[in-house]
């Protein structure tokens, strides 16, 4: 006999995650998710960002990124509030890692915040943390045809940032190519070309930003 | 890593799904996965049979049914399945515009339970 179930076999995970995004809602913290290949620039984007954030805003950061624990370092010294997640090995950040880091914060200090994401394309996109904007970040470096290679996290995105746009150039980066593969998965999604080196493009995106989390 | 959230949840599911029904015995499960997302592979059989030993489902078959997205032209209509990596042109026109759906799947759409030993 044959029983229809038809369940999200990640349910355990939504659930957690929807408890997370009420908990954010209640300490009023707006909340990044940063999904992207290793080295695509995700700890220097949240740098970069955190940098030149408006006054009203104050960040903190959950770091899940395997590489090292430098970024966690980098980003403290900086003054802004962070917890490391140990993934023990695992490809992704799930929900009830992000639950069990929250304690670890001072969420009442806190309106933003950035959650950098395991270094990976693939698994990522499927588990939701409670975050209110998935971020994808792309690099001019890993090559113009990434959407085409991983539409899965592409149309998942809310935003997508193209960094190391100073190298656009030296990789002969085709960004229309990568502008068509991107509209294939997620019409119309906003894109920020900029470069974390050099800072252009950071101002708009920063703006962008301040409009979506909505303080006014 | 990711294998282990997925088999619990698939096989979490299934036992759920079979003891609302009053099954004793899982003997196959119905999986839905796209293709444009997926982080599981047949592999998660070898895992599910050591997570579910001892349970309703143990022993118990998964069956894969992949999903694949499908692309659409702007210019002319045409749909076909959108591959992996996309395909980036109509193969009717040539259009580079296409706009790719589905292919995202990722559910416990059935599971197969043994009638003789199920008191419903
Ligand atoms: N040329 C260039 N390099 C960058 C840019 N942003 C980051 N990088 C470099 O890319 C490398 C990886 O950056 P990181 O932020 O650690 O990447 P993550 O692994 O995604 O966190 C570092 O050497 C950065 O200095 C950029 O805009 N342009
Ligand atoms: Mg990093
Ligand atoms: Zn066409």
């Amino acid at each position: 006999m044959k029983i229809p179930v038809v369940k999200n076999i990640l349910s355990a995970n939504d659930q957690v995650a929807t408890e997370n995004r009420t908990t954010f809602d209640q300490s009023g913290i707006f909340v990044l998710n940063l999904m992207a290949s290793p080295g695509a620039g995700k700890t220097t984007f949240i740098l970069a960002t955190t940098d030149r954030l408006p006054e009203k805003l104050h960040p903190g950061v959950v770091e899940g990124d395997l590489a090292s624990s430098i970024d966690a370092d980098t980003i403290s010294a900086r003054g802004v509030p962070v917890v490391q997640i140990n993934t023990g090995g695992g490809c992704h950040l799930d929900a009830p890692m992000i639950r069990s880091a929250l304690p670890h914060l001072p969420l009442a200090e806190l309106n933003l915040l950035f959650i950098e994401n395991v270094g990976n394309l693939v698994c990522t996109a499927n588990f939701d943390l409670g975050a209110d904007l998935a971020v994808v970040v792309a690099s001019v470096a890993e090559g113009h045809d990434k959407p085409y290679k991983y539409p899965g996290i592409f149309a998942v995105a809310d935003v997508v940032i193209l960094n190391k746009a100073d190298l656009i150039e030296v990789f002969e980066f085709d960004v229309e190519f990568f502008r068509r593969g991107l509209e294939m998965v997620n019409p119309n999604v906003p894109c920020f070309i900029l470069s974390c080196k050099t800072g252009d493009g950071v101002e708009a995106w920063v703006e962008w930003l301040f409009d979506v989390v909505g303080l006014g | 890593m990711h294998e282990l959230p997925v088999t619990k949840g698939i096989l979490a599911a299934a036992v759920e799904a079979a003891e609302q029904n009053g099954a004793r015995r899982i003997i196959a499960i119905d999986l839905v996965i796209g293709n444009l997302a997926s982080i599981v592979d047949d592999s998660v059989q070898f895992y599910f049979d050591m997570l579910s030993k001892n349970t309703l489902a143990e022993g118990a078959k998964l069956n894969f049914k992949r999903e694949s997205g499908t692309a659409r032209c702007w210019d002319c209509g045409h749909q076909f399945d959108a591959g992996i990596p996309l395909i980036r042109e109509c193969p009717a026109c040539n259009s580079a515009r296409l706009h790719v759906s589905g292919g995202r799947e990722f559910y416990v759409e059935s599971i197969e339970v043994d009638d003789e030993n199920s008191s419903s």
